[in-house]
Parts: structure tokens; C-alpha cells; sequence
């Protein structure tokens, strides 16, 4: 059935019949095309919205530690709580399977002073990931990195309106700065989106800033980030299981509500979240209609090929086809020109989503995108609806009786 | 090599039943040329069509070449169709995008006879038809008479048994007529078994046995002294 000269005939037909070919071909191109660009550009509008509500990184807890309420295993009311390097490390031991990050807080303000130059701004020590939970963007230079907390090195990564407030128009790299009394060097310089305050502070090794007070292994507070992948249900578990670990851990009462504190981004994202789904509906509702669309055109074509082929069929017949010789044909021919058509239309909508581009971000079109397995699934659905649409009509012009089809002008 | 008993067929037309052929019993030997004559609405298509396999008959039998022809299902027909007969339509039927050549070789690549082999054979027909410098042409490019002998050379590629006419030349001026009868002749001069459906008293005198019919039945069936076509080119 797939032999060289089936596909001879296959493609003498396609190239002696440019219309009827073109035509076919050309409503799975358009349509696939359609579909990926509205997917795409749906796709950029979510990007965009997400943009705008979700500074930082939306899988963070945030962990601080409070004072008792209650008196618990021998302990007094009223106890502070202090976070130490091993909660770090027992979080990291005990949680591997949810964590994806960790890294401490330490919060200071100083006077920070370059040569004359010299101005009050909140610093912070803290350890690489937190670049992540921050979102933080480097601008020159880098961020801290695992050497530097290690070595406890004393580098700098300085907020973009530190630099300008301190350096003018000068670079602020290699330079030494004196926060509170110790000199750092520069090593980066970064922008945050989160607004002038993120952006002028200046963040530090958190072990340097231990060492320099006194040696001590204190922290102020923890972020985290939990697996994306985990959902909001599985946020809320890891929540749940994190506050019990840190309450028996430093031996807080089980319904003490001020030892320790966890606040969850994913509470306040869930709301959000929840609009960017309505969106994500909409983007999928308008993609289904242009596949639905798309489908339709096709069957409409494949129907008015084999009328206009009754006649050779009848044709055909009389000179000994088989009704299975005859719904091959059509099927392999409405197949071939389908797969190589859907394969156009699928090219041609990722290069014109690759040139928009950010090219809309005005519009709020944001990286417009359609992930490959999408747009694959699309281009199938077409070529099987394009072959079902053939198949129907080619199985009834096959069986209608030679006589019938050559009398049909 | 044709024989029919006792055949009936009748259409239904909305409530109504035609009943076209009423109990047809005809006998053809092989190397027969046999004119089928009848005005229109005699059933003379309708029983070319049943011969051809291209229409069912609904009571009799029907043996062609020693083979009963029954219970045909759509393949089965094609390849009966294949291997015994070759048609010769008014219309030519030819199929328009493909050349006179490629035209003639499409029963071939039904038999599944390799390309090469199919054009060989395609090429033979067509110069025995007179056609060979028109190879290359599409039907488009061929005057009504030239079309009609690729058509014929079409139904002789597959070498069928028998070859059927359906007013081969009702759609052709009078000296083109006769030049396909002419071929036709030829054909049956051969050996080859013909039945050609037609109106035209002249045409039916150039075959060797007339048969008459109306409103269902043969009214007259008798062998005649062939004209040569010939003599009238």
C-alpha cells in the first residue's frame, strides 16, 4: 500500500491539482498559525500580569522568631527566641525532599561612607540564594557567592541608588566602602524591582557580619523557597510540618502562636494566582476555538475535493480500483499535504512569535511563547481531523456505485 | 463468454418502480462484435451497465466467461472489472490531469504492473491507436476523436476479455464516427469480443449482430452483414 508507485501517483496528483493542494494546505497553516500566535500572545499577557504581582520569587516562606507566650517544659513566658546557623542546617537536613533554598537574614542599619561621602542605609547579611528569593538583578559585578560565606570574605553587593548616592557618576567596583567601622570592597552592583528602599541596600556574607559582632551565630530571620512543583497544597503541608519542627526544636507549647512565625507567600499568591488562572482559561478557551475553527475549515475543503473528484472515481473504479484502493488514495494524499502544511504553520507561528518578541511589551505582552508539546498536540489534531475529514466523504464517493459517479457532471 | 438468463432490473423513483429490463436472455460467443439498439428509456444502457458490473442486476444470472457473477461486493467487482472488461464511454471519461499515456496506463497500475513495464505497454496501445506522438499531451490538447481512441487504447491496456461501448461515438462528428468504428473493427478483427450500446442505425450496421430493444425487451436479434467503416473514410 505505501509502495514508491502508490506514492508516485500521491504526488502527481498533488502537483497537477496546485489549488485543491494549496487550499488544504493552506487552512492547516492558517490555522495552526492562529492558534500559535493567540496562545502565544495570551501566553505574554500572563507573563506581564505575572510581572507586575509577583515581585519576588512567589515559592518563599518567610520564618521570624518571636517571644513565647506560654510557659512550656520548664521554661518562663515570654522567652525570646533566636534563630542560630544549626536551624539552617537542620532545615536543610530535614526537609530536603520540599526545600529547594535556604539562606538567613541578618538585618543592620549603619552609617555606610565612601571618602566623604557618607550615608545611613540598612545592610544585610545573607548567603547566595537569597539573590533568588529577592530576585535581585546584578548589574556589574556579581553577587555573593558559597566561597564568600565560607571564607567570611569582606565583600560588598551594593544597591544601584547606594552607588549613585555615594559614587555619583563613578563605578563603585574594586572601591572600599566603611559600614559601621569595617571596610568592604565592592563587588557588584544590583537593581531590584521591588522599589527605591530594595534598592538601597547593601547586602553582605552573613558569616562575615557574624564574625565581625562578636563571633556569634545568630540570624534574625529565615527565607526559604519550597519546590514550585509542590503546588499550594503542598506549600501549606511543608508549612504545617516546618512549624512544628521549629517549635519542638526550640521547645515552644504546640499551640504557642508567637514562638515563631512562618508567613507563606503562597497565601497571598493564591489570590492572584487564581486571576492569572481565569486568564490562562481564557487564552485556552480562545485556543480550542481557532483549533475548533481550524477543523472545520479543513473538513469543509476535504468535502469539496472529493466532490470534485466523484468523477475520476467513478473513473477510477471502472478501470478496476477497489473502494480500499480509492479511500487510500485520498487519505494518504489528504495526509501528506496536512503533515507537511501543519509543519509550515507550526514554524511559521513560533518565528512570528520570536519576532514580536518584547517588540508588545507596551500592550502588555510580555516573552510571548507557546510551549513546543502545545503546539505539536495542535498540528496533530489538525492532521487528524484534516484525515477524518477526508476519510468520511471518501468512503461514501467509494462506494457509490461507477455508474453514478461518471454520470456526475 | 456473455451469458445472461431471465435478467430484471428495476430503479425506484420516490414511490414509483421502473422496471427497466423485464427478463433479458442474451448470449454472446466470443469474437462477437453485437450492437445493443433501442431508443432512449429501452434499457439499453442500463444492460451494458449490468454486463459491465458497474450496476447490479436484481433478478436472473449473469455468467461471464464461465464465471457467475454474484454476490459482488465493490472489490470484488474492481477486480472483475480489471481482469474481463474495458469501457468505452461516451464522455471518453478520460482523467484530466493526467497525459494521454499516463491515461491509458491507469488500468495497469491497478493490475499492479511496475511503472516501467505499465509506459511500455501504455506506449503500445497508444501507438496502435495511432497516438503515439501524442503521448505527452493531456486530454485538453486532443480533438473529441482523438480523446476517444485514447480511451479505447485505455480499455485495451488491461487486456480484458471483453470491451464495452457506450455510444462511442455519440459525442463525435460523422467522419471522426467512422474512423472509431473504424479501430473498433480493427479490435474485433482480432478476436476481441465487443458491445457497443448505440441510436445510430449506421453505427449499428457496422457490427455483425444487432439486437433490438424496447421498453425491457428484445424485440429482434439478428446477424447481419457487416459494413465495413472503411468504406465510408
Amino acid at each position: 500500500m505505501f509502495s514508491s508507485d502508490n506514492w508516485q501517483e500521491i504526488f502527481q496528483t498533488i502537483k497537477k491539482n496546485k489549488l485543491r493542494t494549496f487550499l488544504s494546505g493552506f487552512t492547516i497553516t492558517l490555522g495552526l498559525l492562529i492558534f500559535i500566535t493567540l496562545l502565544g500572545l495570551g501566553n505574554g499577557l500572563k507573563n506581564s500580569f505575572n510581572q507586575f504581582f509577583m515581585d519576588d520569587a512567589t515559592n518563599t516562606m518567610f520564618i521570624f522568631p518571636g517571644r513565647t507566650s506560654m510557659p512550656y517544659k520548664g521554661y518562663n513566658v515570654n522567652r525570646t527566641i533566636q534563630f542560630k546557623n544549626d536551624d539552617l542546617a537542620d532545615i536543610q537536613k530535614n526537609f530536603p525532599f520540599y526545600l529547594e533554598y535556604i539562606t538567613p537574614r541578618i538585618f543592620r542599619n549603619g552609617t555606610v561612607t565612601f571618602n566623604n561621602e557618607s550615608n545611613s542605609y540598612s545592610y544585610v547579611g545573607v548567603s547566595p540564594a537569597h539573590q533568588v528569593s529577592e530576585k535581585t538583578i546584578m548589574m556589574k559585578g556579581r553577587y555573593l557567592n558559597d566561597l564568600d560565606v565560607k571564607e567570611k570574605t569582606k565583600y560588598a553587593v551594593i544597591g544601584r541608588l547606594v552607588e549613585k548616592d555615594l559614587f555619583k557618576d563613578k563605578s563603585a567596583l574594586g572601591e572600599h566602602v566603611i559600614i559601621n567601622n569595617t571596610a568592604y570592597k565592592v563587588i557588584g552592583v544590583f537593581q531590584d524591582e521591588g522599589g527605591d528602599n530594595e534598592e538601597r541596600r547593601i547586602y553582605v556574607p552573613y558569616t562575615t557580619l557574624q564574625l565581625i559582632e562578636k563571633n556569634t551565630d545568630d540570624i534574625n530571620q529565615i527565607v526559604l523557597a519550597y519546590k514550585p512543583e509542590l503546588g499550594y497544597a503542598g506549600a501549606m503541608l511543608f508549612e504545617e510540618k516546618l512549624t512544628k519542627f521549629l517549635k519542638e526544636k526550640h521547645e515552644i507549647a504546640p499551640d504557642d502562636q508567637s514562638g515563631v512565625f512562618v508567613r507563606n507567600i503562597a497565601d497571598n499568591m493564591n489570590d492572584n494566582q487564581q486571576l492569572s488562572g481565569v486568564l490562562t482559561l481564557i487564552v485556552t478557551f480562545v485556543g480550542i476555538g481557532t483549533l475548533i475553527a481550524g477543523v472545520i475549515g479543513i473538513s469543509n475543503i476535504m468535502v469539496f475535493v472529493i466532490k470534485e473528484r466523484t468523477k475520476e472515481i467513478g473513473v477510477r473504479k471502472a478501470l478496476g480500483a477497489t473502494p480500499f484502493s480509492i479511500i487510500t488514495m485520498i487519505l494518504q494524499e489528504s495526509i501528506f499535504i496536512t503533515l507537511i502544511a501543519g509543519y509550515i504553520g507550526l514554524f511559521l507561528g513560533i518565528f512570528v512569535l520570536k519576532m514580536i518578541g518584547d517588540k508588545l511589551e507596551d500592550y502588555f505582552i510580555l516573552n510571548p511563547y507557546i510551549d513546543l508539546g502545545t503546539a505539536i498536540t495542535a498540528t496533530i489534531i489538525l492532521i487528524l481531523f484534516g484525515a477524518l475529514a477526508g476519510y468520511v466523504p471518501a468512503k461514501r464517493a467509494a462506494r457509490i456505485q461507477p455508474i453514478v459517479a461518471l454520470r456526475d457532471e | 463468454m456473455i451469458a445472461i438468463k431471465d435478467l430484471h432490473k428495476s430503479y425506484k423513483m420516490g414511490s414509483n418502480v421502473l422496471h427497466v429490463l423485464k427478463g433479458i436472455n442474451f448470449n454472446v460467443e466470443e469474437g462477437e462484435m453485437v450492437a445493443i439498439m433501442g431508443s432512449s428509456g429501452s434499457g439499453k444502457s442500463t444492460l451494458l451497465n449490468i454486463v459491465g458490473m458497474l450496476d447490479l442486476l436484481d433478478t436472473g444470472s449473469y455468467t461471464l466467461d464461465g464465471v457467475p457473477i454474484v454476490n459482488l461486493n465493490e472489490t470484488k467487482a474492481a477486480k472483475y472489472r480489471n481482469k474481463f472488461l474495458g469501457f468505452i464511454f461516451q464522455s471518453f471519461n478520460l482523467i484530466n490531469y493526467k497525459t494521454a499515456l499516463e491515461n491509458v496506463a491507469l488500468p495497469l497500475y491497478y493490475q499492479r504492473v511496475p511503472k516501467k513495464e505499465r509506459d511500455e505497454k501504455a506506449l503500445q496501445y497508444l501507438t496502435k491507436v495511432g497516438l503515439a506522438n501524442w503521448a505527452t499531451h493531456l486530454p485538453s490538447e486532443l480533438s473529441g476523436g482523438q480523446k476517444q481512441r485514447v480511451a479505447i487504447a485505455r480499455a485495451l491496456a488491461a487486456q480484458p476479455k471483453v470491451l464495452l461501448a457506450d455510444e462511442p461515438t455519440g459525442a463525435l462528428d460523422s467522419t471522426t464516427s467512422y474512423e472509431v468504428m473504424q479501430l473498433l473493427q480493427e479490435i474485433n478483427d482480432e478476436g476481441k469480443t465487443l458491445l457497443v450500446v448505440t441510436h445510430e442505425e449506421d453505427i449499428a450496421k457496422m457490427c455483425k449482430r444487432i439486437v433490438q430493444l424496447k421498453d425491457g425487451v428484445i424485440i429482434e436479434d439478428k446477424k447481419v452483414n457487416q459494413i465495413r467503416a472503411s468504406e465510408y473514410v
